[in-house]
């Protein structure tokens, strides 16, 4: 075993070297479709190890360069930061083998570049989740909105370059303009940007400024899709399913998500967010979202875009977790980034195995379609499930997490839109499964097997019931979140 | 250090005084004037006949000699006569682009007359303050002007100093001649010029204000808190929109200067060290962001048969690559997106100005610093998701044109890491600046 500090470097500079070595094997496909899933092995191992020297009580770091007096470029690893790391270092594994068997089952161009930048979003994810300060997690909260831009347009016809267009303009535009300055205001007033546990703002800021700087963050981390500033991630589901699966389901929205979290856990402290009240709009806003988004989802037909209303509806709730601001929520909230990860990435799976296989991407044409590709569609029954949050599946850990905490908070009207958001997940998740199984198919339907699309669904399906029995190493690293 | 011509000892001779501020600008000037020097010849070809080039390379020198002395100096008269040399001498380069492109001559035209009326103004202020003082060195001055600060002349002789100063520097509204001159003047000499020339007129403006105007108490805070941040911000958001609307790559990146040399006036417009600070760093960083520019979009225009207009450029990053790679890195740091240079610029000045308590200017400044993501964008969507015009094939590129490049690309990325070198830099002549103040 490696010492910490070296699994950081290893863990980081992997799907560096990934991205970097991608391009000379352009020519030799078959090489260059080996190096994601074996980057993907290194780096896992690397941030599990990075995990257990958490889980040990260590705080493993690594001091890049110093960027000037008071500014290090470092790395220092928290528990919610395990958390994220180990989530999008997994889930890179399947998704890189599940990428292979996408594009070549689908003949795209330019897989190399595709590759390339891929693995550099993996390596901006990983950055964001073992950053050692606040300007460290905005340097690579840039760089993974500038590195996914490629995969976005990737189709390069007007609709893609006018999805990134809105991509960019979001994410680009309220980062610069909020999130920024919500950065130099912590570092004026806390004069540092280091998480701490219990936060840096305690004492330093005037409790009335308070929700001022919450909604700066809120709104100017894009990248967790709060109502109004949601409507990038519909538009990027443009872009390749592999990129919607790994991108717009785990390491982007998540790296937003995870942010947000940071912020109120390392940064405000969750008791300082607690006492002044400064997160009650966000509750209400988030809840909004929850909502709003499950009922836009209803109406979608297309199945990426509903999976990504669903999304944005699931990535409220763990903002909502954040604004809640008590130690069950704000554990919920940690777990949640884990379940809904393996959820949401066995659907977009699915999504784009129906596609490969069948050419269908429309809800209203999987009638029948559930006997044709059993694996599939019963892989996305059991993902669906979690998302509603039934148990044996992980999902219901983290639903039930943010009840208690709403709860604690005294909030029964919370808990009521969590579980009418639960009735309607049922109707928009489950109708795809129900039409492939129960309804007439209408013309037939040429369908075509290509095992690497099938087998990575069918194991993230089978990881979100093994997260119900096993939630470990997650349900120690989220007390150690909320530990005093 | 300081250096006294032909031996007379200051205040009576000439004196050359190098400060921690002085040190920075002259870094920067022959650092910058290295690289573009490196790559002057390639870019030559193209746009200037063989018979100038050694008329071009007399003028070139001139135009450094100039620039150098100007911001050494510690005489306020000598500094005009600098001023003199280095903007005749520019100006001759920009002419030579009238071979192949007539325009050139208008705009080398306009920028004499309009740099004529710039150093004029600023003789006629130090003819003011000399009457007042019986001093030219800037020091002296500075110990002597508040000594007479009932007199109305020394106001007045101010005024007329930093006009003169504004327009040389190209601060809004004086900016005017600035777009066609870079637009029209052939590639190596808009890369010189934008990279050190304005610069060096911006170091003199806060040596001015404050060095020499330092001690009248709150006089120069006055100028500054009044006068240039207003006219900084209008700078910045009347450039970026221009840019925007801006259809030719040369003269989007013209305006995109009027807007970038807004933020470095912005930050000296602070006033305090950290906004002087923020103002030298830009200094540094955007003389390397628009180096790199120029010289990458000299390149890629040569392939393009000299065109710059957008169009021309479709496709072209996929058949010049290491040129655009280069061209897009410098292009990035422009639009400060973290890793590199431009960031820093940007995470100093917003910290200048939210501490300095004005949150509505830190709004204007993100919210244009957004915008210019737009022109920049319109280049990356032109350069590598359109397709191209005339085939797919890989264009020659020449080392002369791309190493220059790369090494201000690479610099970028290195200042963009490790900033220390630059912000500890700025941080002493800030200090140096500052001192005259109080």
């Amino acid at each position: 075993m490696i010492s910490s500090s070296h699994a950081i470097i290893l863990g980081l500079a992997t799907p560096l070297a990934v991205a970097l070595i991608t391009p000379f094997l352009g020519r030799h496909p078959q090489w260059r479709d080996w190096l994601g899933p074996i980057g993907g092995v290194v780096t896992f191992l690397a941030a599990l190890q990075v995990a257990m020297s958490v889980l040990a009580g260590e705080t493993p770091e690594w001091l890049v360069i110093s960027i000037s007096s008071g500014l290090d470029l470092s790395f220092r690893v928290t528990a919610l930061g395990a958390i994220f790391g180990l989530v999008a270092s997994g889930l890179w594994i399947l998704a890189a083998i599940y990428s292979v068997g996408y594009m070549r089952g689908t003949n795209e161009d330019n897989q190399t570049r595709f590759a390339a930048f891929y693995a550099v979003a993996v390596h901006a994810a990983l950055a964001i989740a073992w950053s050692g300060n606040l300007l460290v997690l905005f340097i690579f909260y840039e760089v993974l909105t500038f590195s996914t831009y490629p995969l976005v347009i990737h189709k390069q016809n007007a609709e893609a370059i006018r999805a990134g267009r809105l991509y960019m303009g979001i994410l680009v535009g309220t980062s610069l303009m909020l999130l920024l300055p919500a950065v130099v205001w912590v570092w004026l007033t806390a004069g540092t940007l280091d998480f701490k546990q219990g936060g840096i703002l305690s004492g330093q800021l005037d409790p009335a400024l308070a929700p001022w700087m919450l909604a700066l963050f809120a709104f100017g981390i894009g990248k967790s899709a709060l109502m109004p500033i949601h409507r990038w991630l519909p538009a990027a589901m443009v872009a390749p399913t592999p990129v919607s699966a790994l991108l717009h389901a785990v390491a982007v929205v998540k790296a937003g998500v995870f942010t947000m979290l940071t912020v109120v856990v390392y940064i405000f402290g969750y008791d300082f967010v607690a006492e002044t009240g400064a997160s009650t709009w966000l509750i209400w806003l988030s809840c909004f979202t929850i909502l709003a988004s499950s009922v836009i989802a209803i109406q979608k037909d297309d199945i990426k875009a509903r999976l990504a209303y669903s999304t944005i509806s699931q990535l409220s709730y763990i903002v909502l977790g954040a604004a809640l601001a008590s130690e069950m929520a704000i554990k919920g909230a940690g777990l949640h980034i884990v379940m809904h990860a393996s959820a949401k990435i066995t659907l977009f799976f699915c999504a784009g195995a129906i596609y490969v296989s069948a050419h269908l991407k429309k809800v209203s044409d999987l009638n029948g379609l559930g006997y044709q590709m059993p694996m599939v569609f019963g892989a996305f029954f059991l993902a669906a499930l979690s998302i509603i949050g039934i148990p044996p599946l992980g999902g219901s850990w983290s639903k039930f997490l943010l009840m208690a905490g709403a709860a604690e908070r005294g909030m029964m009207l919370v808990i009521l839109v969590l579980a009418v958001s639960s009735l309607l997940n049922v109707w928009y998740l489950l109708e795809p499964v129900m039409r492939g199984f129960f309804m007439e198919q209408k013309a037939s339907v040429k369908v075509s097997y290509h095992p690497l699309v099938v087998i990575p669904p069918v194991l993230t399906a089978i990881l979100s019931i093994v997260l119900f029995f096993v939630p470990w190493p997650f349900t120690t690293l989220i007390s150690m979140m909320v530990a005093p | 250090m300081s250096y006294h011509l032909g031996g007379w000892a200051p205040p009576w001779g000439i004196e050359f005084s190098v400060d921690h501020a002085t040190a920075l600008v002259i870094m920067v000037i022959s650092g910058l004037g290295f690289v573009a020097t490196m790559s002057s010849k390639s870019l030559f070809m193209k746009e200037i006949s063989s018979d100038d080039l050694g008329r071009v390379y007399g003028a070139w020198l001139l135009t450094f000699g100039g620039l150098l002395g100007l911001v050494m100096t510690a005489d306020a008269f000598n500094l005009f006569v600098f001023f003199e040399i280095s903007s005749l001498a520019s100006v001759t380069l920009v002419a030579m682009g009238g071979c192949y492109d007539k325009r050139a001559l208008i705009a080398a035209f306009n920028y004499l007359v309009i740099g004529a009326i710039g150093a004029t103004f600023y003789v006629i202020g130090v003819g003011f303050c000399y009457a007042m003082t019986g001093t030219l060195n800037m020091l002296d001055l500075a110990v002597r002007l508040p000594q007479v600060t009932d007199q109305v002349p020394i106001y007045i002789g101010l005024a007329f100093m930093v006009t003169g100063v504004m327009v040389k520097a190209a601060i809004f509204p004086m900016h005017f001649w600035l777009p066609p001159s870079y637009g029209h003047a052939p590639m190596a000499v808009t890369t010189l010029l934008a990279a050190v020339a304005t610069k060096a007129s911006l170091y003199i403006l806060v040596r001015v204000l404050m060095t020499i105007f330092g001690g009248i108490d709150t006089l120069p805070q006055l100028i500054l808190q009044w006068v240039l941040i207003p006219l900084s911000l209008m700078a910045v958001l009347l450039g970026t929109i221009l840019a925007i609307y801006e259809r030719d790559a040369k003269l989007m990146l013209a305006q995109s200067s009027i807007a970038q040399i807004g933020y470095i006036v912005l930050g000296f417009g602070m006033g305090s060290l950290s906004g002087l600070q923020a103002g030298f760093i830009h200094i540094a960083n955007h003389a390397m962001i628009k180096g790199g520019m120029f010289i990458g979009l000299g390149g890629l225009a040569m392939a393009a048969a000299g065109k710059t207009k957008l169009d021309s450029f479709a496709g072209i990053g996929r058949r010049m690559p290491l040129t655009a790679t280069g061209f897009l890195i410098c292009g990035l740091s422009l639009i400060g997106l973290p890793l590199t240079a431009g960031f820093i610029s940007k995470l100093y000045l917003i910290t200048a100005v939210i501490d300095a308590g004005y949150w509505q200017i830190a709004g204007i400044v993100l919210f244009s610093s957004a915008l210019s993501v737009i022109y920049l964008w319109r280049l990356v969507e032109v350069m590598w998701f359109t397709p191209s015009h005339s085939g797919q094939d890989r264009l020659p590129e020449q080392i002369m044109i791309y190493g220059p490049l790369w090494i201000l690309a690479l610099a970028n990325i290195w200042f963009g890491i490790s900033a220390s070198t630059i912000t500890e830099m700025s941080y002493g002549a800030a200090q140096v600046l500052i001192g005259g103040l109080s």
